[in-house]
């Protein structure tokens, strides 16, 4: 039964690595970005929602929606400093462009909030059947993450504007000829990634204990995820983080915790070489 | 032959030996411990650049070979072997790892090589934190005995500065022997299009291991000299992602694909760091500095400070490797 519960938990928080993942990803997929801010980001969320809740009392989950918009704000506001620039630029530009970020907001975050680590406190109770016992919170973190892969699905799917961020990953040079400002809609999509990352951030804080610095240890799961999804795959993303999430839970009942990493990286590189368009076929 | 005429290698190299021995005459330590971190980033941002610069493949997890050529010398000290063994059994298993890694994920391009590098060094830091022949999450301390073999623990350090010094001046040669030779015209022409590469006969493949085997050889025994000086290797400092992007910053400061620009590099980063860390201003946001120093450097200066030179001094070209 023991074994049971740590799945459900994996589950549960799966669809809040997958919300993470699901950011970097499109960002990669839209515009051929590996984004080293992501990890910082996600940090940055799980702030957001601590300094709102403490601060002036606003619930976690209204604080995560100023949270989000300001993701959207921030993420864009990067992309024109720093991205915009160097876009064409070979990798190494733009891998060291957002790791500049990662260590400007490392470092201010640092100075400002020391690497004590914060909760926000902050319960929905928890539901019980038998020996189980499920957080409230994760609960509710597991059906915000569906809602807004649900919200993006919509939104590039069934929108104009989503049609351009597709064409734009398409092809940039075809879809700039069609009359698709690109700039713009490459500045928007950035800003989506950092909000996706913004929001997970957001739903962390409501049951982990974070730092400034434990969002790069969300941001390697993202890389996990991504590569397990397929990179460029957001809806991928969501099943990777599933599927993180369901080793996380499951290899602990049979080895020490301690592994874990291990195997997380272990199937990372194998799945890189054996598979690089990811588990479920990424279209390009 | 000609290539051993340049100038610029020569100036180089005197500096450096002239650097690196100046604290061996004044004899005193605190001017050692400053050079020693210079030379140890010289050799590791050098090495870096053989893969990074000159063939164009990014490799975040670079302090793997540095962590693991720690490993393996400080084990097998610990079970008695000397040194000198140590340090060629750092470099050869650093080699090794490089080789199957290599044959490996080099097959990827680009960003997904990048990644790959990132998935192997945390996997290789969560597999050495479960290895219990290295200690475990603990790691491996050297006993206090063993510096009694090199005449005392003070006479130890002065060791393995001078072998860092000998170490640094192979680094230098590696990287312009590699950088003037066929081998390196390869690795140049795959980074500028590694299918034209393939065309005109470059065997990418095996050029592009060698190349990874290169840049591996020295971090692997500097990390001997570098853990057998701090007695102590734990699996958190050996594999911090963040010390392999520091190279990275080093490489990008200097200018990446030439052989003078890492070692500008790794002295400018050096000397900052320190200006930073001890500046009452800067002390606490010493890392947000660097982060938007490094940002200008990238979005305006892509080449570095050597490729700046070379670009807008022509005359440089010939004297600056």
């Amino acid at each position: 039964m023991q074994f049971l519960a740590f799945l459900i938990d994996g589950l549960l928080i799966g669809f809040v690595y997958g919300i993470a993942a699901m950011g970097l990803t499109l960002i990669w997929g839209v515009m051929n970005v590996i984004n080293l801010a992501h990890g910082p980001i996600i940090a940055l969320g799980s702030f957001g929602v601590y300094l709102l809740f403490t601060n002036i009392g606003m619930n976690p989950y209204l604080a995560l929606v100023v949270v989000a918009v300001l993701g959207l704000l921030l993420g864009m506001l990067m992309y024109l400093i720093a991205i915009q620039r160097v876009i064409d630029a070979p990798h190494l530009s733009t891998l060291l462009a957002t790791f500049a970020i990662n260590m400007i907001i490392i470092g201010i975050g640092t100075a400002i909030f020391t690497t004590t680590p914060r909760t926000v406190n902050f319960s929905l109770g928890s539901i019980s059947a038998g020996p189980i016992t499920i957080l409230g919170t994760r609960v509710v973190a597991a059906l915000a993450s569906i809602l807004v892969t649900g919200g993006l699905y919509l939104f590039l799917y069934r929108t104009t504007l989503g049609k351009y961020v597709r064409a734009v990953a398409n092809n940039r040079a075809a879809a700039e000829l069609m009359g698709i400002p690109s700039r713009r809609i490459l500045a928007l999509s950035f800003g989506i990634g950092t909000m996706l990352a913004a929001i997970s951030g957001s739903l962390i804080a409501t049951f982990f204990p974070f730092t400034i610095l434990s969002g790069g240890v969300y941001e390697l799961k993202s890389f996990v995820i991504g590569v397990l999804g397929g990179l460029g795959n957001p809806l991928g993303a969501l099943a990777g983080g599933l599927i993180l999430g369901l080793l996380e839970g499951v290899i602990p009942a049979f080895v020490t915790t301690s592994w874990v990493p291990v195997f997380e990286f272990g199937l990372f590189i194998i799945i890189l070489l054996v598979r690089p368009t990811g588990l479920f076929g990424a279209k390009k | 032959m000609n290539r051993w005429r340049n100038p610029g290698l020569w100036l180089t190299l005197i500096v450096v030996v002239l650097v690196g021995l100046f604290p061996v005459f004044t004899g005193k330590a605190s001017t050692r411990e400053v050079i020693f971190t210079m030379l140890l980033s010289v050799v590791l941002a050098s090495s870096l650049n053989i893969i990074l610069g000159y063939t164009g493949y990014v490799s975040f997890g670079h302090v793997v070979f540095f962590g693991l050529g720690g490993y393996v010398g400080l084990y097998l000290m610990s079970v008695g072997v000397s040194l000198w063994l140590a340090i060629l059994a750092g470099g050869l298993s650093a080699a090794v790892l490089a080789f199957l890694l290599g044959k490996a994920i080099l097959r990827l391009r680009g960003a997904y090589f990048a990644l790959a590098t990132i998935g192997v060094n945390e996997a290789m830091r969560a597999f050495i934190n479960n290895f219990q022949p290295f200690g475990g999450p603990t790691g491996i301390s050297l006993h206090f005995n063993v510096y009694q073999d090199y005449g005392g623990a003070t006479q130890a350090l002065w060791i393995t500065y001078v072998l860092l010094v000998i170490l640094t001046v192979a680094a230098i040669l590696l990287s312009y022997v590699v950088k003037t030779s066929k081998f390196g015209l390869g690795l140049v022409a795959i980074r500028e299009d590694e299918d034209a590469a393939e065309v005109m006969g470059v065997v990418t493949p095996n050029t592009k291991t060698w190349a990874y085997v290169l840049s591996a050889i020295l971090p692997g025994m500097v990390g001997v000299l570098y853990y057998f000086k701090n007695g102590n290797v734990e699996p958190a400092d050996a594999f911090r992602l963040h010390f392999s992007i520091e190279f990275l910053v080093m490489v990008m400061l200097g200018g990446f694909g030439t052989v003078t620009g890492p070692i500008l590099g790794a002295v400018g980063y050096q000397r900052l760091r320190g200006f930073l860390l001890t500046n009452e201003l800067f002390k606490n946001i010493q890392l947000s500095v660097a982060g938007v120093l490094l940002l200008v450097i990238i979005l305006f200066i892509p080449g570095g400070a050597v490729g700046w030179l070379r670009k807008r001094f022509p005359v440089t070209r010939k004297v600056l490797p």
